[in-house]
């Protein structure tokens, strides 16, 4: 294995790791609020991994100023479109998943998913 | 072009605007709409699986104005005709079967948001077979995701929203992984559709380059997908929200949401990967050992629950074990079997659902295994339906298990490796499944005591008091020994299917 491939592209190893603590927050904290950034962090990661894909160096963002059609001179377009997309989605999701919490600490009036869990249990429902 | 050619883009766009007219419409419209949507979508997909059979060739619908690189477009074949035909037909039935039960679960005012939820599932369903286009995929699963945490939730108890609460987490952690194997996919490519990432993918292969990213690709892709359709050690989510939702949640979840995310991870082997480079790449290898796990510890999970809606809901775990192994084999018999299992496995897992509330109905609404005694007696219809999807589970002659599970043995035959382990699983898990199915079909025809009957006021029902549950009941019954005994068209059909797929 090559570690200097790492250092060159440090950006993409950066995006891998902010996925890493976005993901093992999101599984591993009892906190709802805290999952919830962390599922933040996992798709803001991708968006920064995506983003870094499209760009090529030298080159303006694809919007036709002064007449230039060129492709030589604009970055790629797609990968924008698609953490646009990715937007879309994750605000969606991020408002469901508060909505839920919403729900679940009205009735219970903790975050704790695990405690939750334990009061559940006791009401036998 | 011929008109038919246009029914699968309309049926994907009537249930995804059939969702927010609901939204300003009352309940009983609603419900018109919603039965109104699957029945048409339905014919639509017949009539699509008519055309596609007669001219025996797959056809790309363009979406817009942009030809191949750039634009979107879906792809139709068999096997995608037949798939959204077939959850029309299931869906109707989960829908029109558990009417009663969402009058008294669902809240007055909730009911036309409930609708909604369902069209826009059935929307991404459709978009999920047809799609040739890797990134709407993404987004139509969690269009997927987020319908389905609504179709739990509707039920407003504590349960439930602790069940869709980790519904979503684990769903989400699974797209989370399943995007950034998209984003590893576009890199290594630079495409989106599916037929040009196969190209491009064949050219690395040959090449011999980017092979660890191309492997961490297919894993991510194949680990996410198993997360959201709940693999076994990623289960935790399912008996929650499978056992605490209203009748037609449960089983539309059961049987069609999984369902769609393990149809999308067939299409990305066959269509974005091919299936050589997955089979090379031993990534099903690990799909073998879990499936293998959730055969069995599904079952065990099952036996040991007292509460029948969960064992139901634990059994889901085991045969999507199975569905699993079948893609383990790395054969293409595997795949066939996987694909007719999902379909019987549709098939048994609504009607089981079914049955189980119509015997608890019998039984003061209880799910406790306790008080079903003697349901089977008072409950009739009920009692005999539960008793075919239990011995459908089973593997009995006649009924469509039967027929997956010796799809599943002569897939293995063609594995030398894997046979011995498969055929031992295969046996341990049907003997596992007898123990927890047969036990509940005993105790329903076992005879309760006039005393305690009358105690805990349990009461007969009749087949005039749940109509529409009954009919649902006995279409699933049929479709059922349809699948068990004309089986070789069926498993023709999913052959043909999958060799346009490649």
């Amino acid at each position: 294995m090559n570690f200097g491939n790492i250092l060159l592209n440090y950006e993409e190893a950066v995006a891998m790791i902010l996925f890493g603590i976005g993901f093992s927050n999101l599984l591993m904290q009892k906190n709802l609020i805290k999952k919830i950034v962390g599922m933040n962090i996992m798709d803001t990661s991708m968006y920064l991994f995506l983003a870094l894909k499209g760009y090529i160096v030298g080159r303006k963002a694809p919007i036709v100023v002064d007449g230039i059609q060129s492709v030589e001179a604009y970055i790629n377009p797609i990968p924008s479109g698609l953490v646009l997309t990715g937007i879309v989605v994750s605000v969606s999701v991020t408002a469901l998943m508060l909505a839920l919490t919403i729900r679940l600490y009205n009735r219970y009036h903790t975050l704790d998913l695990d405690e939750i869990s334990t009061r559940l249990k006791e009401e036998g429902l | 072009m011929a008109f038919v050619q246009n029914f699968p883009f309309i049926s994907i766009l009537m249930s995804l605007f059939a969702g927010p007219i609901s939204s300003v419409l009352n309940k009983k419209w609603a419900k018109r709409l919603n039965i109104f949507v699957i029945v048409f979508v339905g014919i639509m997909s017949a009539s699509v699986l008519g055309f596609v059979l007669g001219t025996g060739q797959e056809y790309i619908y363009v979406m817009g104005h942009f030809a191949a690189p750039w634009g979107n477009e879906i792809r139709i074949g068999i096997l995608e005709a037949a798939m959204a035909l077939f959850f029309c037909v299931v869906m109707f039935l989960c829908v029109i079967g558990g009417v009663l039960e969402r009058e008294r679960e669902i809240e007055e005012t909730k009911h036309n948001l409930y609708y909604i939820m369902v069209n826009l599932l059935l929307c991404s369903l459709l978009a999920l077979i047809y799609t040739n286009d890797i990134f709407t995929a993404y987004v139509f699963v969690e269009i997927n995701t987020i319908s389905a945490c609504g179709l739990i939730m509707i039920r407003q108890s504590g349960r439930t929203i602790e069940a869709s609460m980790r519904y979503m987490i684990m769903s989400l952690l699974g797209s989370g992984l399943f995007l950034l194997g998209i984003c590893f996919l576009y890199s290594l490519t630079g495409h989106l559709l599916m037929s040009n990432i196969k190209e491009q993918v064949a050219l690395l292969q040959a090449a011999g380059e980017y092979h660890i990213p191309l492997l961490t690709a297919i894993c991510l892709m194949s680990v996410g997908l198993a997360i959201k359709s709940a693999l076994y050690p990623f289960h935790t989510w399912l008996p929650d929200a499978y056992g605490y939702s209203t009748l037609s949640s449960a089983a539309i979840l059961s049987s069609l949401v999984s369902k769609g995310y393990i149809f999308l991870l067939i299409k990305i082997f066959y269509r974005v990967i091919g299936f050589d480079i997955i089979r090379e790449s031993k990534v099903i290898n690990v799909l073998f050992v879990f499936g293998i796990a959730g055969m069995i510890m599904g079952s065990v999970n099952a036996i040991r629950e007292n509460s029948i809606q969960r064992m139901i809901a634990y059994s889901s775990v085991a045969q999507i074990g199975y569905i699993y192994m079948g893609f383990g084999l790395g054969t293409t018999a595997g795949i066939i079997a996987s694909v007719y299992h999902i379909l019987s496995h549709a098939a048994t897992k609504s009607l089981l659902f079914m049955a189980a509330s119509g015997i608890s109905d019998a039984s003061a609404k209880s799910k406790n295994f306790f008080d079903l005694t003697g349901a089977g007696y008072r409950n009739r219809l009920a009692g005999v339906a539960f008793t075919v999807g239990s011995l459908s589970m089973v593997g009995f002659p006649m009924f469509s298990g039967f027929i997956s599970k010796i799809l599943f043995a002569q897939a293995a035959w063609g594995n030398r490796n894997k046979i011995l382990i498969a055929v031992v699983a295969l046996a341990i898990s049907t003997i596992l499944n007898a123990v927890y199915f047969l036990k509940t079909v005993i105790r329903i025809y076992t005879p309760e005591k006039e005393e305690i009957v009358i105690n805990k006021g349990f009461q007969d029902v009749t087949i005039s008091e749940q109509p529409s549950k009954s009919v649902a009941m006995i279409c699933l019954v049929a479709l059922n020994l349809f699948l068990g005994l004309f089986s070789e068209p069926v498993v023709m059909l999913i052959e043909r299917g999958l060799e346009m797929f490649a």
